[in-house]
């Protein structure tokens, strides 16, 4: 799970260098704290909130699979 | 490394040193001069080196399969991506998914598809300089949905027809509501036209009485 959010974040933001994800693993659900560089903020949120939308969809849908809730935390600088 | 600033005597030996230390042919390079340099007086007084920027040329159809290929490995999904040439123009990528049990990056209405749509075209388009529509199909879902639709919007229509009054849709994506659209342009009878704010932007159908 940690990977996929990774592999997106990556993907998308100008410094992928900068980009931590941080994986919280409960019983029954998984906290992936994502950070990235400050400037890279709108790039992972989107106008009114569209790209984390989605990356929290693709991430929903692969933690399903695995029986678990996946909650994507993107965390403030 | 995919971007290399040279110097050289003249514009072709720079373009020519940065190629060979990309390893590229000249096809397949971008290449942008940033000064074409002088000789100077005699050769002597004030002579510059040419610069060239030379980067490697994107190709938009690899980067979103690469992509795609990669979140699919991470969602652990056995699937292939491939181009489908007949739906690919110069202004879209059509990519099929296909393998077994893909319902899970399908999702309820297409809604995990239409989300990896959605950031495969930002991933291809963030290092292209012109836009590229992306759509995504995983096993024909895609037409399937659309003749759904097309029948439900058949009828609705004749629903809308009958009784005189609005039908409302549910909320559905843009390209949703545009099948909807499409699909009963023809028809006089009635009107289509969408209201409310994304996500929750729906169709409506209504009659059109003439007086």
């Amino acid at each position: 799970m940690k990977e996929l959010v990774e592999t997106i974040a990556k993907a998308i933001v100008d410094n992928p260098e900068q980009v931590v994800v941080n994986e919280v693993v409960g019983e029954k659900s998984v906290i992936l704290e994502l950070s990235v560089a400050e400037e890279d903020m709108g790039k992972i949120i989107g106008r009114q909130g569209r790209i984390a939308r989605a990356i929290r969809t693709v991430v929903k849908a692969a933690a399903t699979r695995e029986g678990k809730k996946a909650i994507v935390d993107i965390q403030d600088n | 490394m995919n971007f290399i600033r040279q110097e050289g005597k003249t514009v072709e030996e720079a373009v020519e040193i940065a190629l060979e230390k990309l390893g590229l042919r000249e096809e397949e390079a971008e290449i942008k001069v940033i000064d074409e340099g002088s000789k100077g007086l005699l050769g002597l007084i004030g002579a510059r080196n040419a610069v060239v920027e030379v980067k490697v040329k994107v190709n938009p159809m690899q980067t979103g399969k690469e992509f795609l290929e990669n979140i699919l490995e991470k969602m652990s999904c056995q699937a292939r991506v491939e181009v489908d040439e007949s739906k690919t123009d110069e202004e879209q990528i059509y990519y099929n998914i296909n393998g077994p049990d893909l319902g899970i990056i399908i999702g309820h209405r297409g809604e995990t598809l239409d989300a990896i749509q959605y950031l495969t075209s930002l991933v291809v388009n963030k290092h292209s300089d012109r836009y590229w529509r992306i759509l995504l199909d995983a096993e024909g879902y895609r037409l399937r949905r659309e003749e759904t639709l097309e029948k439900l919007a058949r009828r609705l229509a004749d629903k809308a027809i009958a009784t005189g009054r609005k039908v409302v849709l549910e909320p559905m994506p843009p390209h949703e509501r545009r099948i909807i659209h499409m699909a009963l342009r023809e028809d006089k009878r009635i009107s289509t036209y969408s209201e409310g704010k994304e996500p929750f932007r729906r169709v409506l159908i209504e009659r059109v009485d003439r007086i």
